[in-house]
């Protein structure tokens, strides 16, 4: 009998040895005439475990890990396929602590099974969703995801069911579903992890939002940086085609829906909604004035669902089981699961998935297990590049929209990335205007000219030019950024420059320092 | 990575299949760019006339995005993710070595091997993350992206 080994093609697996892992294990098992069957499943998000190889056993799934491509043939000598003892054993996989404490919903099929099996995906809960919302009116839909209380994953946090509702309403010939794959900010991956691991969540969530509203056509928009991600959702699509899943009767009902992938070209901005319509429509990536809102006038001018991969992707889950379950998870008005991702220099970093409420402390330290350096930790950037730098006073704040806003910063798209102490947070304050001079659209004043005032005052306070002057202004300048930006880019940018300022006093003192 | 020269009959051949796409400016500037490895002057005329859009319209785009380039493709890319994930575990540093390992400036033109700053690979639990002609890699080095 063939032995089944999991072993991940995760671009972030692959990245760290995962293909030379499982052709090492092809090899071996050849030279020792031992059947095996090599399937390859996305990540589990465990990306400090990988390459995490799983064997399957009467027992179940037992993993070994970090794995590197020179350790496979001490695997075989320890009779790992029989779950044999070994010092990257980890015993079964669901009995993983770093899993255990975890609520997957969004992600309960990622790392479990083969991204682009549909009869895999299927057998593990897949299209139930989809079943159920063809045979519903889409009033009826949108109402169940208005009541799950899913806000938008991207950052803005808008209330996807409101959306939902304006385009449905909205009078047109023509109506579009846009996912906004353009994952820009740096410490995020949990959009490219389910393109990779899970990609018909997405496409089934996608369908489902276009069954709902009346739209025929859909576009992910997907940036360049993941090639992985962008061949396998495509092959994805292909698949979800000849089943019926897509196209002109989607699961045999009168519903149309065709879905096309489109890549970016290397611009942040485009992750912004306006800008990527500007993209997908072929143009420069330079952000829209609102109103109008895109939901009335979005792609080619007609009324456009755009939200983020995470956001389509919980919506399955939703529909099947019902907004009652996704609600009652969370805290306040943050409801159901966020999908954290714990990056930077971290030891132990990868995917959470949880229910919001969950604090800094324990994402940080119990998983993560602080710094990858050993080192104290001294800053953490939460939400990306336009996101607040916090210090270890925050550490209990509680992961929520509305927690992490009082606290003076934003959730984002959920990423957390750990500096130990050899951070300079002037520095980083500095990268922060530079990144968005490099990035803006050029469309508003504050954002175009302030990004580059903003880097060349915080390179004077770090040269100890007239500090305290220097300083006022620096604030000024953010405020108009702040009130005076047409988007996020600019708006949001002093959000990491002022709080670096706010947290880390002793680090603008230009030169009398600490 | 090897790229065919810049001919206006292969162009015409890879914008071909486009014809019927909604907005297909920049698809079509990503597909010449696939085939020869850079937009060469020639093409903005070209897809204008093929898509009936300005030459101004087709010179906007192509100076916009990041990824487009109008000089020919070198023959080896290193792109290391210079953006704070990676940041924190010393890509600040990375781009220094590499810099001095290759004698040869970031973001700037060579036929050869070009260094080129990017803004985050996804890969951010297993950084430096870089990618080296096409090819991800995490954890790192001067010797995995020079290699």
């Amino acid at each position: 009998m063939s032995t089944i080994i999991y072993v991940p093609n995760d671009s972030a697996a692959i990245s760290i040895g995962a293909d030379q892992v499982a052709a090492r294990i092809a090899q071996e098992a050849v030279k020792r005439s031992l059947d095996v069957t090599i399937i390859r499943n996305g990540t589990r998000g465990a990306l400090w475990l990988e390459t995490l190889v799983e064997v399957v056993t009467p027992q179940g799934r037992v993993a070994y890990g970090p794995v590197q491509p020179e350790d496979v043939s001490s695997l075989f000598d320890a009779d790992f396929l029989n779950a044999g003892a070994h010092p990257l054993a980890l015993g079964a996989t669901d009995d993983i602590e770093w899993f255990k404490e975890q609520d997957r919903v969004t992600y309960k099929r990622v790392g479990i099974i083969d991204p682009l099996s549909l009869k895999d995906y299927e057998s593990h809960g897949g299209l139930i969703g989809l079943r159920k919302a063809v045979t519903l009116s889409g009033a009826e839909i949108v109402s169940e995801v208005t009541a799950s209380g899913l806000r938008g994953r991207g950052g803005a946090g808008f209330p996807a069911g409101i959306k939902w509702k304006t385009v449905l309403d909205a009078q047109a010939d023509q109506k579009y579903v846009c996912c906004n794959a353009d994952e820009g900010d740096s410490g995020t991956f949990a959009d490219r992890i389910l393109i990779e691991a899970d990609p018909f969540t997405l496409i089934e969530g996608m369908a489902i939002a276009a069954v709902a509203v009346g739209a025929t056509q859909g576009f992910v928009y997907l940036r360049s940086e993941y090639p992985t991600a962008i061949k396998r959702l495509r092959d994805a699509i292909e698949i979800a085609q000849s089943a019926g899943v897509l196209g002109s009767s989607i699961l045999g009902s009168k519903h149309v829906f065709n879905l096309e992938v489109r890549v970016g070209a290397g611009s942040y901005v485009c992750g912004e909604e306006t800008a990527m319509l500007e993209s997908l429509e072929g143009k420069r990536g330079v952000i829209r004035s609102k109103p109008p809102l895109p939901a009335i006038a979005g792609l080619f001018g007609k009324p456009t669902i755009i939200n983020n991969v995470l956001t389509l992707a919980s919506v399955p889950a939703i529909i099947a089981d019902g907004a009652a379950a996704y609600a009652a998870r969370g805290t306040g008005r943050s409801l159901g699961t966020q999908v954290f991702q714990l990056a930077g220099n971290i030891a132990r970093g990868g995917i959470i998935e949880t229910a919001f409420g969950i604090t800094l402390e324990t994402l940080v330290n119990t998983f993560g297990g602080g710094t990858l350096s050993g080192k104290p930790i001294r800053a953490i950037q939460i939400g990306g590049p336009l996101g607040a730098y916090f210090n270890t006073s925050h550490l209990g704040v509680s992961m929520d929209y509305e927690s992490l806003a009082a606290a003076g910063g934003m959730l984002g798209h959920g990423g957390v990335v750990l500096f130990d102490d050899s951070v300079d947070l002037a520095q980083q304050a500095k990268f922060a205007m530079e990144f968005c001079a490099l990035e803006s659209c050029g469309k508003c004043t504050p954002c175009r000219l302030g990004s580059t005032r903003g880097a060349e005052t915080i390179e004077k306070i770090i040269s100890g030019v007239d500090v305290p002057a220097n300083k006022l202004l620096l604030l000024d300048l953010c405020e108009v950024m702040t009130d005076g930006s047409l988007c996020a880019m600019g708006g949001l940018t002093p959000l990491p420059v002022k709080s670096a300022m706010n947290n880390f006093p002793e680090d603008f003192t230009g030169g009398a320092k600490k | 990575m090897s790229h065919p020269s810049w001919s206006i009959e292969e162009a015409t051949r890879v914008l071909t299949p486009l014809k019927n796409v909604q907005g297909p400016v920049l698809i079509a500037l990503q597909a010449v760019q696939e085939r020869f490895g850079y937009v060469h002057e020639e093409a903005v005329t070209l897809i204008a006339e093929t898509f009936n859009v300005s030459r101004a319209d087709v010179h906007g785009v192509l100076t916009y995005y990041h990824d487009l380039r109008t000089s020919p493709a070198p023959t080896r890319c290193i792109q290391i993710c210079v953006a704070e994930a990676c940041q924190s575990v010393g890509s600040r540093e990375l781009v220094a070595a590499v810099e001095k390992k290759l004698g040869k400036k970031i973001d700037e033109t060579y036929a050869d091997v070009e260094i080129k700053s990017a803004y985050c690979f996804g890969n951010c639990a297993l950084g430096p993350a870089a990618m080296v002609d096409g090819e991800l890699v995490g954890r790192a080095s001067v010797e995995k992206v020079t290699a």
